[in-house]
């Protein structure tokens, strides 16, 4: 944090009028990554562990049309395998003929196996504030949780997995919608903050690494865990868009995006948000 | 001052971009109907949010930094998109401003039916007032706006119409074009001058 408030300074050093408030910019980040630190200091007191066990009961039962559970989905690494299949994620499979997040991955799963109805599963499939995280963003959070403390190694070799890293960065920097914002509107430059909330710099690979392994995260000032696709739905509700649908290619192709600047990083899922 | 201040933009925007060399590897129409798809749900007289106007479109195509030529031609284009106060004033009341810029309601797919009018959300990206604690960084500080421009005409002018369509001085800005995109009204537009130009502004004390 010292670097950013340091980088800061160093983007209006030149503006005289915003010397003082630098100084204040340097208070304000301080007691901003106190309140940050608080909530890390213990890992235990993280509610998302409870949407992890919940999405591990919700994995292994029976359930459905079908009554399957999903043991038999294959997340990348064999039917069944779910250590580790996070950290390899998006990738393409060859079933769906698509690149998959781990979220459109578990849909694909609910849909093919258990015979759940696809439409029903992606007409709300984010929780509002307060209310606990859908059944599929809890499955999505036990799987993450089971490549903690690993680094994101998704291969990305595929042409199809290449092509969608492409698609994600067009779709990075493609302004759109009344008020003319891209994700770079707010992403693309280092430092910076919307009202007081630090902003990723998710264009610099050394950024992303930071940030992108702690989704899913418990969000604490909407009491909620908050799946990747839900934040690129919250992203696009805030930048005036309609709704983003999960599952959709615009969805995998800025998560398959931002897993790729993220190489390397290590996954701390769930996380823990302001 | 205002050399410095737009020496500030200048670089601020020139420093943002340095991952923003390479050219976008996807053709457009690609992107654009990858988007169409995503929003199924988008009601028709939302599909033109979907579709980048022609400035976007040379920004997006460009990382927001264009050549010359092309700036040139945006800023022209912009420019000539302004509607001024039909009663030729354009500074409105600093306190409704104040009101506006703490505000970032509107045009949310959650926000309808509408329940109030559309904010301008500047606190979001810049400093404006010393009380006002919670602000964001993406955009200059304005604290002292209109005093350091000794609360020139042709600065009130300017602030006006930098509010209205930020791009007709500086193509591919990343402030939104408010009044040009119907963000704002010309009202609301003239209140947030005020709240830039006014003596008695907080922004100015």
């Amino acid at each position: 944090m010292t670097t950013r408030a340091t980088l800061i300074a160093a983007v209006c050093a030149l503006f005289a009028a915003t010397a003082v408030a630098t100084g204040q910019d340097d208070a304000t980040e301080k007691a901003i990554q106190k309140y940050r630190d608080m909530l890390r200091a213990d890992p235990w007191s993280n509610p998302g562990l409870l949407d992890a066990d919940r999405g591990e009961a919700l994995w292994t039962s029976a359930r459905g049309p079908n009554k399957v559970s999903l043991e038999k989905c294959d997340l990348g690494k064999g039917p069944g395998k779910v250590e580790g299949a996070f950290a390899e994620l998006p990738r393409y499979f060859a079933d769906a003929d698509r690149v998959m997040d781990l979220e459109t991955r578990i849909l694909w799963c609910m849909e093919k196996l258990q015979g759940f109805n696809r439409a029903d599963l992606v007409r709300r499939p984010h929780p509002g504030g307060g209310q606990p995280v859908k059944e599929l963003g809890a499955m999505a959070t036990y799987i993450a949780s089971k490549s903690a403390e690993m680094k994101f190694a998704a291969k990305l070799e595929h042409p199809k997995e290449r092509e969608t890293v492409a698609l994600g960065e067009t779709l990075f920097v493609r302004r759109s919608g009344p008020f003319d914002f891209a994700c770079a509107t707010c992403h693309e430059a280092k430092g910076l903050r919307i009202r007081l909330q630090g902003l990723p710099q998710l264009a610099n690979p050394e950024e992303a690494r930071k940030v992108v392994g702690e989704w899913p995260a418990y969000r604490v000032s909407s009491t909620h865990v908050m799946t990747m696709q839900h934040r690129m739905y919250d992203c696009y509700w805030q930048m005036r868009m309609p709704e983003l649908e999960l599952g959709s290619e615009a969805s995998v192709a800025l998560i398959t995006y931002l897993t790729n600047q993220a190489r390397g990083g290590e996954i701390a899922a769930p996380g823990l948000k302001r | 001052m205002k050399i410095i201040a737009t020496a500030c933009v200048l670089i601020g925007l020139s420093v943002a971009p340095a991952f923003a060399q390479q050219k976008p590897a996807v053709d457009p129409a690609r992107a654009d109907a990858v988007i169409k798809s995503a929003f199924p749900t988008a009601p028709p007289d939302w599909q033109s949010r979907l579709v980048p106007d022609e400035t976007m479109r040379q920004c997006s195509a460009h990382h927001n930094r264009p050549p010359r030529a092309v700036a040139e031609a945006i800023q022209q284009r912009e420019k000539a998109a302004i509607a001024y106060p039909p009663d030729g004033k354009l500074m409105g009341e600093w306190q409704k401003g104040e009101r506006l810029a703490q505000s970032g309601y509107g045009l949310r797919f959650t926000d309808y039916p509408a329940r109030g009018p559309n904010g301008g959300n500047c606190y979001a990206c810049h400093q404006m007032t010393v009380q006002e604690v919670s602000y964001g960084t993406l955009g200059p500080s304005l604290l002292n706006y209109g005093k350091l421009r000794n609360f020139g005409e042709a600065e009130i002018k300017a602030a006006y119409e930098k509010i209205y369509n930020s791009q007709a001085a500086l193509a591919c800005s990343n402030m939104p074009r408010f009044g040009s995109n119907n963000v704002l009204t010309i009202d609301q537009i003239k209140d947030l001058v005020a709240l830039l130009m006014s003596p008695d502004s907080p922004v100015n004390k």
